[in-house]
């Protein structure tokens, strides 16, 4: 047995997993109230349209009620009151339901029946089957829909199917073209061409990969279509087309009640109140099910965020002693609540940087490093909060500034560029346009010196012909140019520090090396300190200073760049360092951590590392490990560091 | 090595896409031949837009060739119809870059490994999950993930999730599309000796498609470089990763930061030293890197220079081998070197 394959055995008790589980699809949609509601009352009324007309066989063919209590009001006897020809008002109403919901079940039989295949044919293989049905589609979209169907009840006299038919045939394009939209990104998924691969039928790819994808806007297509159908049956009722009196339906109840509206305006109200509900109910049915369907992937909704000052134990406790600190993190912890309470994802964190110095801040996914970097910022994702902690920047607190404050230190004097340069730049603006602004909003300057700054900003990250480049747009420009425009955008305000966050790691090779060496020529020119968020050793040993390693929310090793590579004091960095393929002796297997990064949430009491670690001891998992400085300029989160330097 | 232990030939194969109808169409890969034998790791690599991932998905037959051949197991398979893929895919099979987009999220890790048996005929209920789960534990997931969702799996584990499902059918070939360039360090390192380990039990040939030339180095035997859809150099894994012959090869290879201050001080030192020669505008006939290339001269404009043998077995398509690989002192990898044999 490997160690690749002890590695993840205990992957079945992790409880964050259970955590992460998103409920199925029709829990989530029973969890919303008017869900519920629309849901229930969409079942009576079905449930009424095909009982009541069992239960009262005659109302169907009565042609007249008492005639001597015509047009009454509610009363016991007739709860809802009597029609012009004194008949029961609720007895019809019942009746009628059958013939409403029938209606809106054949139209929609045929919009599904239609739409729905045709639109996964179309988005699926694209191409020729795309343009025929694209085409036949429009010649329906063309055609005017009421005249059609008032042509073929003409042919058909009183014939709810061929009307009902017909408004499913016509309504069917509109469905083909959203189940054709929803299809044609999930044709370009990995796991559609990894089916392909494995040799499944193409039906079987649409029926049982596409189809449960695309499923939520099909069902919210259908409960708004069935809020249209019920419309039309409704007003092709009213104009007596679809049934033979004396049969009841709502849409003839009202034209019935219509012709009497000065006499009894009571009448309207009974048919007219139960189609507005029965639409309501369809149509906020509909809004649910697209709700339900996207809660998987949203994100919750962020509350107003309370700052808190700095707990004033914690501030007392740890007074900086470095005052020539550029950046002064201390005791930075952040949380997130959950349905378990808060868990914290960093804790305790503390660095400095100098002015001019570059720090790599180096981990793994899942360590904490963003959000380390994004709470210097005051930009905590989500709804997390700073729960403790200080942040000094050139001897100012951040931690508790007012937005308005924070906003004018962030971009102007901290500056900020991420892994997708592309994301930060808005595709709609040219790029010269969106450096200017940035420009302007930082100095408050001419839109002309704007514009002569934002060329100089492009010459400054090393851009050939910054005129042309400033003239495009960001989807014009490759993803090492983006990085370098997003660079450029950086250094509109004149930062002290600017916070990279994985610069590089979406770019090539080559690219990556040219944008460290302009990262580092800026350096020089404009005295600028770094933030370099990293996982890759070969960026902090080209350009970092120093290096902060962070395992499972806390620093767990601080020293300079060149000492940490040469004799890591930690057991974490000295497994990274060696998983790193680069150093692998040829042909045996590489130095693999057994085990994962445990989640926020779930860290092991002690040290967070001592699962994972081969140094680990009893002391290892007793109590929290502190920071110890065993040279100068060093510290470790390790007791064991010694032995570390024994082996070698 | 003969041509019958040849697994896979591809030969002058080239693929084009349409990009609009007044354009002309885009040549994501150019007359690119290469074989990989029975058991044997070719490793494919180049930057973004040279073509590595176009071939393999040609292969797969899910990019339009236009020109060339492929053959596997001595069988033409340039133009295969759907019934002839459906069999072939016992035979050849995928393991993609993304691990999240890879895995279907509305199918449990048990119906998207299972379904890759039901092609291939094998339908028993309790068949299928046994063998499932004993794919399962071999990749080193518990057998209870089987009726789990993807969402409840990490980057790592969904990447040997796609590796499970890769080899439900027993494969003989895999084409591995970035398949850790996703993941971090330390989950690299795990995916990487999982895949060398499976490919001694069950005897696989790999076509391993990478930017990461120091990955590539470590799992393959024979490396190609691409760049612009033309291979530029191919040969012996261990003598293009210390003696690249092409100068495209030495540049991607400097370019990988070492996780070594002082080695990278040395790197980056000699790195600047090599510039391109700016004059050599881009070329329609010549040498697709001329105008990135520090060698480059008149004659790479306008004559295509094509794949000659070097000294050490390689082979490069430069005018200038010579001059380069005379000119590169074994690189610096800071690490110990030698070949897969």
């Amino acid at each position: 047995m490997s160690a690749t394959e002890v590695a993840f055995a205990p992957v079945s008790d992790d409880p964050a997993g259970a955590v992460t589980e998103a409920p199925r699809f029709l829990r989530r949609l029973l969890r919303k109230p008017i869900a519920v509601a629309c849901l229930a009352y969409l079942a009576v009324v079905v449930g009424v349209a095909i009982v009541a007309p069992f239960v009262l066989p005659d109302v169907a063919g009565e042609q007249a009620g008492d005639l001597l209590a015509v047009r009454q009001g509610p009363s016991w006897n007739h709860l809802l009151g009597t029609d012009t020809l004194g008949r029961d008002v609720l007895d019809r109403l019942l009746v009628g339901s059958r013939v409403t919901m029938v209606g809106v079940a054949e139209a929609l039989f045929v919009v599904l029946a239609l739409g729905v295949p045709l639109g996964l044919a179309a988005g699926f293989f694209g191409g020729r089957v795309d343009r025929v049905v694209g085409w036949l589609a429009d010649l329906a979209f063309s055609m005017p829909a009421i005249i059609i169907i008032l042509v073929v009840l003409s042919v058909f006299p009183q014939s709810m199917l061929a009307g009902m038919v017909t408004l499913g045939v016509l309504a069917a394009p509109g469905l083909m073209r959203v189940v054709r939209s929803a299809t044609l990104p999930v044709r370009e998924e990995l796991y559609i061409a990894a089916a392909r691969v494995s040799g499944l039928s193409r039906t079987y790819i649409i029926g049982r990969h596409v189809l449960p994808r695309i499923a939520g806007a099909v069902i919210v297509q259908a409960s708004l279509l069935s809020a249209a159908a019920l419309l039309v049956q409704s007003g092709l009722a009213f104009l007596n087309l679809l049934v033979a009196p004396p049969a009841p339906s709502w849409g003839g109840m009202i034209a019935d009640a219509a012709t009497a509206i000065v006499l009894q305006p009571w009448l309207i109200w009974p048919p007219g109140v139960a189609i507005a509900l029965t639409i309501l109910a369809f149509g906020l049915l509909g809004d649910a099910v697209r709700d339900a369907t996207t809660e998987r992937w949203s994100a919750p909704v962020r509350r107003k965020k309370q700052r808190r000052a700095p707990s004033a134990a914690s501030a007392a406790v740890r007074e900086t002693t470095h005052a020539q600190a550029l950046l002064s993190i201390d005791g930075l912890t952040v949380a997130f609540p959950s349905p378990a309470g808060r868990i914290r994802v960093i804790e305790d964190v503390s660095f400095q940087i100098g002015a001019g110095e570059t720090v790599g801040l180096v981990g793994e996914s899942g360590c904490g490093k963003t959000v380390t970097a994004m709470a210097i910022l005051g930009l905590v994702p989500g709804n997390g909060e700073i729960e403790a902690g200080r942040v000094v920047f050139d001897s100012r607190e951040l931690v508790g500034l007012a937005e308005r404050e924070l906003s004018r230190v962030r971009g102007k004097e901290i500056a900020l560029i991420s892994q997708e340069p592309m994301i930060s730049l808005n595709p709609v603006f040219r790029i010269g346009w969106q450096l200017a602004e940035a420009v302007q909003r930082h100095h408050g300057v001419s839109r002309r010196a704007a514009r002569a700054r934002a060329r100089e900003l492009l010459r400054q990250v090393r851009l050939p012909q910054p005129e042309i480049v400033a003239r495009r747009y960001p989807h014009q420009l490759s993803g090492g140019m983006a990085q370098r425009v997003a660079i450029a955008r950086a250094l509109a305000g004149e930062p002290r520090l600017l916070i990279a966050d994985e610069p590089t790691t979406a770019l090539d090779v080559t690219v990556q090396a040219e944008i460290l060496d302009l990262l580092r020529e800026l350096q020089r020119e404009q005295k600028m300190a770094i933030l370099l968020v990293t996982h890759d050793w070969g960026v902090v040993a080209d350009i970092c200073d120093r290096a902060v390693v962070m395992y499972a929310g806390q620093i767990v090793e601080r020293a300079a760049s060149l000492p940490i590579f040469r004799q890591p004091l930690h057991p974490y960095t000295e497994a990274l360092l060696a998983s790193n393929p680069q150093h692998a002796p040829e042909d045996r297997l590489l130095p693999t951590i057994p085990g994962m990064v445990p989640k926020p949430g779930v860290w092991p009491t002690g040290c967070h590392f001592h699962p994972r670690c081969t140094y680990a001891t009893a002391a290892c998992r007793q109590r929290p490990i502190l920071l110890e400085q065993p040279a100068a300029d060093r510290e470790t989160r390790c007791i064991h560091y010694d032995r570390l330097l024994a082996t070698r | 090595m003969t041509d019958a232990a040849l697994l896979l030939d591809v030969r002058g194969l080239t693929v084009e896409y349409d990009v609009g109808r007044h354009i002309a169409p885009l040549r994501a890969v150019d007359g690119v031949s290469l074989t990989v034998a029975a058991r044997e790791t070719v490793g494919l690599v180049g930057e973004s837009g040279s073509g590595k991932s176009t071939i393999g998905r040609a292969i797969l037959g899910l990019a339009p060739i236009k020109e060339g051949n492929i053959s596997f197991a001595g069988v033409d398979i340039t133009h295969a119809g759907h019934r002839e893929r459906r069999r072939l895919s016992a035979d050849l099979q995928v393991i993609f870059q993304d691990p999240y987009s890879s895995l279907n999220p509305t199918r449990t890790i048990g119906q998207t490994l299972g379904e890759t048996l039901r092609v291939h005929g094998e339908t028993g209920r309790g068949e299928v999950a046994h063998r499932v789960a004993a794919m399962l534990e071999r990749v080193g997931l518990p057998a209870d993930a089987a009726g789990r969702y993807p969402a409840h799996f990490s980057g790592g584990q969904r990447q040997r999730i796609a590796i499970a499902r890769a080899l439900m059918a027993r494969p003989r070939l895999v084409i591995c599309d970035e398949p850790v360039s996703a993941l971090d360090l330390s989950v690299q390192a795990q995916v990487l000796n999982l895949l060398r380990e499976l490919q001694d039990e069950l005897q696989l040939s790999y076509l391993f498609i990478a930017h990461d030339l120091a990955v590539v180095r470590h799992l393959s035997h024979r490396i190609i470089v691409l760049y612009r859809g033309r291979v530029m150099e191919q040969g012996e894994a261990a003598v293009v990763y210390a003696r690249p012959a092409h100068p495209y090869t030495q540049i991607l290879l400097e370019a990988a930061p070492l996780p070594d201050p002082d080695a990278q001080r040395r790197r980056r030192l000699r790195r600047s030293n090599r510039r391109a020669n700016a004059a050599i505008a881009d070329a329609e006939n010549g040498c697709p890197f001329a105008p990135r290339c520090p060698f480059a001269i008149e004659i790479c404009r306008s004559v295509r220079p094509r794949l000659e043998t070097t000294s050490s077995g390689s082979l490069v398509a430069c005018h200038r081998w010579r001059e380069v690989h005379d000119q590169t002192e074994p690189t610096d990898t800071g690490a110990v070197t030698g070949s897969r044999s």
